[in-house]
């Protein structure tokens, strides 16, 4: 039994063998792999934006000026007579790029912060916990507001904002992770092989915080498709002749009583995208808890 | 072994837990007049099991069959929720191992054992106050008013234990079902709160379903001894010296006997039972 | 004994109120360090750019610029604590003026919000965990689940246009009809409240008629989280032993929630009002610019748009001093209620 803990362990392996049997096991989830197969539909659509849309988002058209969706147009055509529909796949790419990157500052950062604050425990504990409720205990969006107000409106801006405000559960995460693993008998066997705490750090104990640290990214993504939303709603995200989802509705916020789908549609792309990860983040975690587990 | 009025009757006693293949319970039959009766097996042999389906109290993923259960002259599956209510807690009740768990941990005590004569006493709130006062007297605690205001994390295990037991004998019910009452208890207080469990059965006249691993406890206590393995009863004996199927051997083996110490515990052997149940020899 | 436990019990509540203090005096920091990083020259901002370098200096020595960082940060903090947030450019009040106008108006709407989600989330919850995987679950767990994913801005707007606009049912933007406007004096700044105290029963009416959809849809998103929440507890709870010891000594399902569940989940769903209360006065933010409500929220943006920092700073301040006490109290209200954590008498 214990041979194979205690044996040199390949923790890589090991956690995202677990990451492996998630996606294995999300399969048996029926909405959960739903919200999977929208998501890579999404990244699709992202990617191949030029290629599919059926005119350029930023093709004017003045006689085409606030259409209703039609068998040429079928979402309708917003107050320059551009396409909608084109538009809105133009606009995954910005969505897709604020979320990923968003994701990819605040996963590490989160991660280091949680994963050495649970290792070395004690005051540095202490000091990076009590640092990370206060940033916890900040209003999110009230901040990133003020954040973009101050460095100026934009998609840049948007990110670092959003990214300032939304380390801190990941952190919290990852040292309640770090907690247990720390104990471990295979971390106390690397540690007996007189592993660095750099190497025990990086190699043996932030890797088996991955997998949850990824579900709770997956949960964060909705989070931050609806803040990235707000704050181009508010005019603080990407401008406007980007073809930004919140940027969007709030220029079809004008017509909304007469031309109701052009603030309504892009809302629809918001609604569904955000719906995706967080059915993908609860299946994934109703995999990783059992106690969760249905039937 | 003959018992002048059976009061429960179990026969061919089946539970499936939804999603698992194997049978919790499988075919138990067992009758129990007035009188103790111990149920003895390794843990997940379906002891608990078997408690709760007496009472009903499985959850909704558990299916129950049997082709008799009958309590005191009431066919228990085919009672309705409602008449069942009626049972519990006032004809039969079930008295679990921690009370650390099965205090209300927000309620004081007082309305925690006040419940039960609230609930099938059909008294006020003030009478049943003094009723559940009385009972805990009766369970020997002292200084019983402070004690009905404190919460359950405020008192220690054994009395935790002392005031379930005054919860539950409260209304004097004909079957008690004890699952492990003493095996979250400190060493110290175990055999006091065993004997109180059965000086207050034998005064009520109740029967005592007592469910333990400790086969040589139950053997001192009860009239009779109910092994169950794997959700099967493998025995049923009066003595520990009649015990002849070589899980019940390893189980009285694996248990330490003060009057015969011995240097090292003997570890079952598995595979030996389940050569013996496939036979299906001794039973 | 006694004491032991009370000197523990009075360093706990020491060190709550010490994070608090922390949090604000780190919320404040945070302010000033973003007022410091705007790309816009104040001095500029106010002298114009025709201004003498003499006359520039003036004014930079006048503002404090000149003074080392640290000096201006106290004397921002000094500023602060004697409710000087210095004056709006957006409506050249000082902006607690401002503040004290607005802030009621979100107040109102938040609060008619976290009622309604409560109101509507608890028994959903409850409604879910008792009845596992029945229909009641799955509709409980479709609701949170879009709940969560809404954009709120957005359903405002789609609440627009079918109720207001399609139906009719309820009044539209503003907190009352504009026939209506600056009839009620105000006393408490809330609408429903003042038209009450003055008599005013068509115009309380009215207001209720355009408060209701905004609070229902800011209530929508607060109310997906409560009944997640209320779900998950419920389950907690019910998986444990103590219910099954209940449930042995013969109490009845309604006894088993009301007597036994709920007093158990009580605090948490304390906590959970303060944390959804803090939620949903973030979300008025963006809600009450879809419906032109003159809250916070509004202020904020407009300000936001034209740069004027001061009003900005100001209503991030308010709206986190306001958030993180809520999140506070919600930490006092848990040890008050929870025996637990209380002292043997
Ligand atoms: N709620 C449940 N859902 C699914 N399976 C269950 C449930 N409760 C019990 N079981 C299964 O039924 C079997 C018998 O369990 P039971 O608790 O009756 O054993 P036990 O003899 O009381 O054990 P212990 O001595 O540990 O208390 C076990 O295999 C257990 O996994
Ligand atoms: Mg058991």
């Amino acid at each position: 039994m214990n041979g194979t803990t205690l044996s040199r362990p390949r923790p890589m392996a090991n956690a995202w063998g677990t990451l492996h049997s998630f996606f294995g096991e999300l399969r048996r989830e029926p909405l959960g792999f739903i919200g999977l197969m929208l998501i890579v539909a999404l990244i699709l659509v992202a990617i191949l934006a030029p290629w599919i849309a059926p005119y350029s988002p930023s093709r004017q058209s003045l006689s085409e000026v606030l259409q209703p969706p039609s068998v040429a147009h079928w979402m309708g055509t917003d107050e320059f007579g551009r396409d909608i529909l084109s538009r809105l796949i133009w606009g995954a790419q910005i969505t897709m790029r604020t979320v990923l990157s968003v994701t990819a500052i605040v996963g590490p950062i989160g991660l280091l912060i949680g994963v050495t604050a649970g290792y070395f425990g004690g005051r540095v504990d202490a000091v990076l916990m009590r640092i990370t409720d206060i940033v916890l205990s900040f209003p999110s969006l009230i901040l990133a507001l003020a954040f973009a107000a101050a460095l100026g409106a934009g998609l840049g801006t948007a990110i670092i904002a959003i990214s300032l405000t939304a380390w801190p559960p990941i952190a919290r995460l990852a040292r309640a992770e770090a907690l247990i693993v720390r104990n471990t008998d295979y971390v106390a066997a690397a540690r007996l092989y007189g592993a660095s705490n750099l190497r025990l750090l990086t190699l043996y104990i932030a890797p088996m915080c991955i997998p949850s640290v990824v579900v709770r990214l997956t949960l964060n993504m909705a989070t931050i498709t609806l803040t990235a939303a707000s704050l181009g709603f508010l005019g603080l995200g990407a401008q406007p002749p980007m073809p930004e989802w919140g940027a969007m509705i709030s220029a079809g916020r004008r017509f909304m009583l007469d031309q109701w789908w052009v603030a309504v549609m892009p809302g629809f792309a918001i609604l569904f995208t955000s719906l995706a990860f967080n059915v993908v983040g609860d299946a994934l975690r109703d995999v990783l808890d059992p106690r969760h587990t249905k039937n | 072994m003959t018992d002048t009025k059976e009061i429960l009757t179990v026969q061919n006693l089946d539970v499936t837990f939804a999603r698992s293949a194997m049978k919790a319970v499988a075919g138990v039959s067992l009758s129990l007049g007035q009188g103790k009766v111990g149920i003895v097996g390794e843990s997940g042999s379906g002891k608990s099991t078997l408690g709760r389906a007496i009472m009903r109290l499985l959850p909704p993923s558990a299916t129950v069959t049997a082709s008799k259960l009958t309590f005191d002259g009431n066919p228990l599956l085919s009672q309705s929720e409602r008449e069942m209510r009626a049972l519990r807690g006032n004809r039969m009740s079930l008295i679990m191992q921690d009370p650390r768990y099965s205090l209300n941990p927000v309620l004081p005590i007082g309305r925690q054992v006040a419940e039960t004569a609230i609930l099938h006493k059909g008294l006020s709130k003030s009478a049943a106050r003094a009723v559940a006062a009385e009972m805990l007297d009766r369970v020997r605690i002292k200084d019983v008013a402070r004690v009905m205001e404190s919460y359950p994390h405020q008192i220690s295990g054994g009395m935790g234990q002392r005031v379930m037991i005054a919860a539950m004998l409260l209304s004097r019910p004909r079957l008690v079902i004890a699952d492990e009452p003493t095996s979250a208890l400190d060493v110290s207080v175990r055999g006091e709160v065993l004997e109180l469990l059965n000086e207050l059965v034998t005064a009520d006249g109740s029967s005592l379903l007592l469910i333990s691993h400790d086969i040589r406890m139950v053997a001192s206590f009860c009239d009779r001894i109910v092994v169950m393995y794997k959700g099967r009863i493998v025995e049923e004996l009066s003595r520990l010296s009649d015990a002849r199927h070589p899980y019940t051997l390893g189980l009285i083996a694996a248990m330490p006997d003060a009057r015969h110490p011995v240097h090292r515990l003997r570890v079952p052997d598995r595979a030996t039972f389940d050569a013996t149940e496939r036979s299906g020899s001794p039973a | 004994m006694a004491s032991n436990s009370e000197t523990s019990v009075a360093a706990a509540w020491g060190g709550r109120i010490g994070q608090l203090v922390l949090s604000l005096f780190a919320l404040i920091a945070v302010t000033f360090v973003i007022g410091r990083l705007l790309p816009t020259d104040p001095v500029g901002a106010i002298v114009g750019e025709l201004a003498s370098p003499e006359a520039y200096a003036a004014m930079r020595e006048r503002l404090g610029l000149d003074q080392p960082v640290v000096v201006q940060f106290g004397r921002y903090i000094w500023n602060l604590l004697h409710g000087d947030l210095g004056v709006a450019a957006l409506t050249g009040r000082p902006v607690t003026e401002d503040l004290a106008l607005a802030f009621p108006a979100t107040l109102e709407l938040a609060t008619l919000a976290v009622i309604i989600s409560f109101v509507l989330g608890v028994p959903l919850g409850l409604a879910a965990a008792l009845n596992r995987d029945s229909w009641i679950d799955q509709f409980a767990r479709i609701i949170s689940l879009v709940g969560h994913s809404i954009p709120v801005f957005w359903f405002g707007i789609v609440g627009l246009v079918i109720f207001y606009a399609g139906l009719g049912w309820v009044g539209g933007p503003g907190r009352v009809d504009v026939y209506f406007e600056g009839l009620v004096p105000s006393v408490t700044g809330m609408i429903l409240i003042d038209t009450l105290l003055a008599g005013e029963t068509e115009i309380f009416w009215n207001a209720l008629s355009h408060i209701i959809l905004p609070a229902l849809m800011l209530a929508y998103a607060a109310m997906a989280y409560i009944t997640r929440m209320t779900r998950a507890f419920t389950l907690e709870q019910i998986g444990q032993d103590y219910v099954t010891a209940a449930k042995a000594k013969g109490a009845s399902p309604a006894r088993l929630l009301f007597r036994h569940i709920l007093p158990n989940i009580s605090v948490q769903l304390v906590t959970i009002l303060a944390i959804s209360y803090g939620g949903l006065l973030e979300g008025a933010v963006v809600t009450e610019i879809v419906f032109s409500w003159p809250g916070l929220g509004q202020y904020m943006t407009s300000a936001l748009l034209i740069g004027d920092m001061n009003a900005v700073l100001a209503s991030t301040i308010m709206i986190g001093v306001v958030f993180m006490t809520l999140n506070f109290l919600s930490d006092i209200a848990y040890s008050m209620l929870d025996p637990r954590t209380q002292e043997k008498r």
